[in-house]
């Protein structure tokens, strides 16, 4: 086992663990997404409607949660001391746990996408739509959210600072993870090229996101 | 010794290709800043493979900052630090062990589980488990880490020191916490690494219960008239690490010429180690 690997599996074992963030965001996406219908009402018209926007901003919110942890637990015991020390260069230690994160905490996101959207009166198109969108954004969101966690360790400053850091770089995400949804939905405009820059920003953060991420925890090192 | 057929012939040392030549660890003029303070100044050190060097001062000397400098975990201000004799295309971080006050193990994780990953993740080939029992853990392996003792949790993080072979151990407080018998177990583990050719650099207050040449760090307090100037200065260790009648120095020289300091140096800090010759740097 390469040491990339093992440091995937740890960070997913950990997640799963007692302590662990995976189920707190399928959590609180269900909360969003079931706390909406009782504050618009029982116009399912309306709840269709919107209902690619808020299963997007639930997704969004509950990809943040854990994310504050990610790399501030490593450095509260010690443990990206030695991560640094590894053969493996940091960017991809970053890129492996950024990997791990995603498949414990966005990944059962997109999977409880269908239950949720049922609640939102979404037909099994519209369904399918949305999930398609998550599974291509949520990486970028990860990818981005990266850096706000390195910048908190670096910082010294957790809980708050990350979501003020990382959503507005979120924007475009959501703009465009939204409009292709909504593009599937109802039209008219095409589906293809909102989804192709969603994809483009997942895949450009992902690039960006280790490398800034990196440079930020060896420069809070000190 | 118990431990010994658990550490590697130098040649099987994470990254490889050692050649036959000797590892040489230099430290020349080394300086370190914390924010705008200046925390080790003019740290001068060398060391062969086989030796060991105890770095001892008081608190706040800058001992665990050394160590994390050579760690490659702090940036040097200046001078230079250098491994000869290693594997050409590793740095220094990839071939040492950093044993800091963090243990760097998950509570939520078995103990096999979290030894295992950090020796795969530092490059080790080998199961774990022999390390556990080396270390007088073996029996816990499948108990949460949280479970353990601070001084099992010491065994533990010294069972990561032979799990992934690395020829450069730096140690911050090894001894502590651990109980008489853990404190035999590691000097023993020290002696083993030392003969398989390996290098020690430990932070340590107490005898380390090895042969080792001491390496003092000392700060002068800073005076409130002219706080840029006096700073922190580290004493210089010897150039000859052969014998230990060449450091005349005893450790009233020491305070005399380097630390005109009000703060208590304990000889008691002292005991049973070699003391470096003091030069005022």
């Amino acid at each position: 086992m390469t040491p990339l690997s093992a440091l995937l599996l740890r960070d997913m074992r950990l997640a799963v663990r007692v302590g662990g963030g995976a189920l707190m965001g399928v959590l609180f996406f269900l909360l969003v997404v079931t706390l909406t219908p009782f504050a618009i009402g029982p116009d399912l018209a309306l709840l269709q409607r919107i209902g690619p926007a808020i299963l997007w901003l639930g997704a969004l919110l509950a990809s943040l949660l854990a994310l504050d942890r990610l790399f501030a637990a490593d450095h509260e015991d010690g443990s990206l001391d030695l991560l640094l020390m590894g053969s493996a260069p940091l960017e991809l230690a970053v890129l492996a746990k950024a990997l791990a994160h995603w498949i414990t905490t966005s990944l059962p996101l997109v999977i409880a996408t269908p239950l949720l959207g049922l609640f939102l009166n979404l037909d099994a198109f519209a369904i399918g739509a949305v999930a398609l969108t998550l599974l291509a954004g949520t990486p970028a969101l990860t990818g981005i959210g990266l850096i706000g966690a390195a910048l908190s360790v670096a910082l010294r400053r957790g809980g708050l600072l990350l979501p003020v850091l990382v959503l507005p770089l979120t924007v475009p995400v959501l703009i465009f993870g939204v409009a292709a949804s909504n593009a599937a939905i109802i039209g008219p405009a095409g589906f293809g090229a909102p989804f192709m820059i969603l994809c483009a920003l997942t895949l450009g953060s992902l690039v960006i996101g280790p490398f800034a991420a990196a440079a930020a925890l060896r420069h809070g090192l000190e | 010794m118990r431990s010994a057929h658990f550490l590697r012939a130098p040649s099987e040392w994470a990254g490889g290709g050692r050649g036959s030549e000797m590892l040489r660890l230099f430290g020349r003029d080394l300086t370190c800043m914390r924010g705008f303070r200046t925390v080790l100044q003019g740290v001068n050190f060398e060391l062969a493979g086989g030796a060991a060097l105890a770095l001892t001062g008081p608190n706040g000397s800058g001992k665990s900052t050394l160590l994390r400098l050579i760690a490659g975990l702090l940036p040097a201000a200046g001078g230079e630090l250098r491994l000869e004799g290693g594997a050409a295309e590793a740095s220094l971080a990839e071939q040492a062990h950093y044993q800091g006050h963090l243990d760097a193990f998950k509570p939520a994780l078995t103990v096999e589980e979290n030894l295992s990953f950090w020796a795969r993740y530092l490059g080790a080939s080998a199961a774990p488990a022999a390390a556990l029992d080396a270390v007088g853990i073996g029996g816990l392996a499948k108990l949460p880490a949280a479970y353990l003792s601070a001084g099992q949790r010491r065994r533990l993080s010294l069972a990561r020191l032979i799990a992934a072979p690395r020829p450069l151990w730096l140690l911050d407080e090894p001894t502590s916490a651990l109980d008489a018998a853990g404190q035999a177990m590691l000097a023993a583990l020290m002696r083993g690494h030392l003969a398989g050719g390996g290098l020690i650099i430990a932070a340590t207050h107490g005898p380390l219960g090895i042969e080792a040449e001491e390496l003092q760090l000392g700060r002068r307090s800073p005076s409130p008239d002219s706080p840029s100037k006096t700073g922190v200065n580290a004493l210089e260790a010897g150039e000859g690490w052969g014998g230990g009648s060449e450091f005349g120095a005893t450790a009233e020289h020491q305070r005399a010429t380097a630390t005109p300091n009000p703060s208590p140096q304990g000889g008691g800090e002292q005991a049973g180690a070699r003391v470096s010759r003091g030069a005022q740097s």
